[in-house]
């Protein structure tokens, strides 16, 4: 029996008066790889803010194993977000310190422990992502792929129980991001954490998920979620299957 | 941080063919991990080439255990140990794993390299020459493209010209205010305490009017325009050159110069003669202020004395200081933000140096501009 980890409840995002998207309402949980998919400027990663704490919801509520993340106080919710890991867009790595400097960041300031375990727990976080001995370079002297990595490391140096990856395979080849893909499904596997993907890359969505939520722009509001795999083949919007077949959808006949 | 976790331990137990090795409570970073030392100081002392791991008595685990497993694992292949890993939960397994799934590149790691004295000042002499060569190289780019703006051949964009000129020139006015009525101010008191002693207090007229037409306008102004302005263009275009924005436009065939630098130059020149002669005004007005108020003089001497300590040649060798100032500051921010580094921290870098080379470009051009103004006998 799946236990649900994260609610989102009759959510509704704006910027002003501007509404993105109204109405969401979904569940993920323990365990599910979640996908947040939709057509460009539908509200993805607005969504995603709201979720990790950087935007406040304008109606509505987001639960994290039932409790309320942004009527909670703030240091309630300070406690609540170090059990997430996020991993930005382009890495959003600090240029002004070396990948194990970024690592170990977090580690300096929510635990005690001395110096020398944190090289060796930086050590090992960079070498789960593929990148033992890159301790001391700084992100301007590594490759896009490998600074996503390193967002990686960053993201699981705490042993986070959710891991939010925003676009994690824009901008890398498809190898690299088939790559990221398996390593982002293994660390689901041995961490046991649950995933949440910003992504609308279909090759993506239908290695990872067994999740997902289909944000519309037009509606301004969710149109299904469910298994992407399953709402490929099966959903009743057209609008969601054209999506997942790139466009090239025949209405269904059943 | 969690009361009711357990103490984590570890225990060796050596038997006739192998080593049982316990891993006993909670092995999570935020409880105090055993010292693990004791393990391979024991294994290096037994002829034993085996061990067994025992995890019965494990409760919570995370990184804190796989850092231990890993330098378990490096020891056992260093030193031909085998150790069986099967007891241990499926996730640190699988972790254990990836963490060596990825060998490390040979030659990644970087190596601290020790320099004795020597090549430490052959470098230092080297990156001198090199960084006096691109400041050449930069004033050399500069003069071509003034050769393309006198010519009307310059690639760039008259209304950043005018936005700059907004920016560096009008609204600059209220701190030039500021700084200047004050700084006349000062003069004024300097030297009217002094003066007065002598009977002579109506020569604090004198005093500020040559003191701020000939050097403290231009130089004020000049301090002024090094830490807004040139800190300003000093961060554009660090900040463009992190986004690679200067890339783009050399790759659209647009000269990065004539494009950026032109007009911030061109702006610069341009207000900073005109900011001086505003900045001479209310320094004069701040000297008239204190004077009135400290010294039996009318307004009408005081105009009067002003009016002919100064002349038009004294007016024009300020302004000329001025100009230079500009060229100075702008230059010095302008390279600064475009030899930026490419990060952050750089840009940051780029800015103060900006700021401070500025600075010291005007105080030494000024002692320089003195000594000829005196030989001239201007």
């Amino acid at each position: 029996m799946p236990e649900p980890h994260i609610t989102v409840e009759n959510l509704t995002m704006a910027y002003g008066d501007f509404v993105i998207q109204r109405d969401l309402d979904f569940t993920i949980n323990h365990g599910d790889v979640f996908v947040i998919m939709g057509g460009s400027g539908c509200g993805k990663s607005t969504l995603l803010k709201i979720m990790i704490g950087l935007k406040a919801p304008t109606v509505g509520n987001v639960f994290y194993e039932g409790k309320n993340f942004w009527s909670a106080s703030d240091s309630e919710r300070e406690q609540m977000s170090r059990k997430f890991g996020v991993l930005f867009q382009s890495g959003a790595l600090w240029s002004s310190m070396t990948l194990a400097e970024n690592v170990a960041l977090a580690l300096k300031q929510y635990t005690d422990l001395p110096a020398k375990e944190i090289a060796e727990l930086c050590s090992l976080k960079l070498a789960l992502v593929g990148l033992a001995g890159f301790e001391d370079y700084y992100p301007n002297e590594i490759s896009g792929g490998m600074k996503k990595r390193a967002g990686l490391a960053r993201a699981i140096a705490m042993d986070p129980e959710i891991l939010f990856f925003d676009e994690p395979s824009a901008g890398l080849d498809p190898l690299s991001s088939r790559l990221l893909d398996n390593l982002i499904l293994e660390l689901r596997d041995s961490l046991g954490a649950t995933v949440v993907v910003v992504t609308h890359e279909l090759a993506s969505i239908f290695a990872i998920a067994n999740n997902s939520v289909f944000l519309d722009p037009d509606t301004k509001t969710m149109l299904a979620t469910a298994d992407p795999k399953y709402l490929r083949d099966h959903s009743e919007d057209f609008r969601v299957r054209n999506f997942l077949l790139r466009g090239e959808a025949s209405p269904l006949n059943d | 941080m969690n009361s009711s976790a357990q103490t984590a331990e570890i225990r060796l137990q050596e038997t006739q063919r192998f080593f049982d090795l316990h891993l006993l409570g909670d092995w999570v970073i935020d409880n105090q991990l055993p010292d693990t030392e004791f393990v391979f100081e024991k294994l290096a002392d037994s002829k034993n080439k085996e061990i067994e791991i025992n995890t019965k008595a494990l409760s919570n685990w995370d990184s804190g255990l796989i850092t231990f497993l890993v330098k378990l694992r490096k020891y056992a292949d260093r030193e031909k140990v085998k150790v069986n890993y099967t007891n241990l939960p499926e996730g640190a397994q699988r972790l254990l794993n990836l963490a060596f799934a990825v060998e490390e590149r040979e030659g990644a790691r970087k190596q601290v390299k020790k320099v004795n004295i020597f090549t430490r000042a052959g470098n230092g002499f080297l990156n001198t020459l090199i960084r006096s060569k691109s400041l050449l190289t930069f004033l050399g780019e500069i003069t071509q493209s003034f050769g393309r703006f006198f010519t009307g051949r310059a690639n760039y964009q008259r209304s950043d010209l005018w936005v700059t000129i907004q920016e560096t020139g009008v609204e600059a006015f209220p701190i030039v205010s500021l700084i200047s009525f004050l700084v006349g101010a000062i003069l004024a008191f300097v030297g009217a305490v002094q003066l007065v002693q002598f009977g002579a207090g109506i020569y604090v007229a004198d005093l500020v009017a040559i003191g701020v037409v000939r050097e403290m306008g231009a130089i004020m102004v000049g301090i002024i325009m090094a830490g807004r302005t040139g800190a300003a263009f000093a961060a554009q275009l660090g900040t463009m050159k992190v986004n690679e924005e200067i890339d783009a436009l050399t790759t659209m065939g647009i000269d990065p110069i004539d494009f950026l630098v032109l007009p911030k130059l061109l702006a610069l020149v341009l207000m900073m003669p005109l900011l001086s002669i505003y900045a001479n005004l209310l320094g004069i007005l701040g000297g008239a202020s204190v004077s009135l108020t400290l010294l039996d003089v009318s307004v009408y001497q005081y105009m009067v004395q002003t009016i002919q300590s100064v002349d038009l040649v004294d007016l024009a060798g300020g302004l000329f200081k001025a100009t230079i100032y500009g060229i100075l500051v702008a230059v010095a921010g302008c390279r600064c933000g475009i030899e930026c580094g490419n990060s952050a921290a750089a840009v940051g870098l780029a800015t103060t140096a900006a700021v401070v080379s500025g600075i010291v470009a005007i105080v030494i051009s000024n002692a320089i501009m003195n000594v000829i103004y005196t030989t001239l006998g201007i």
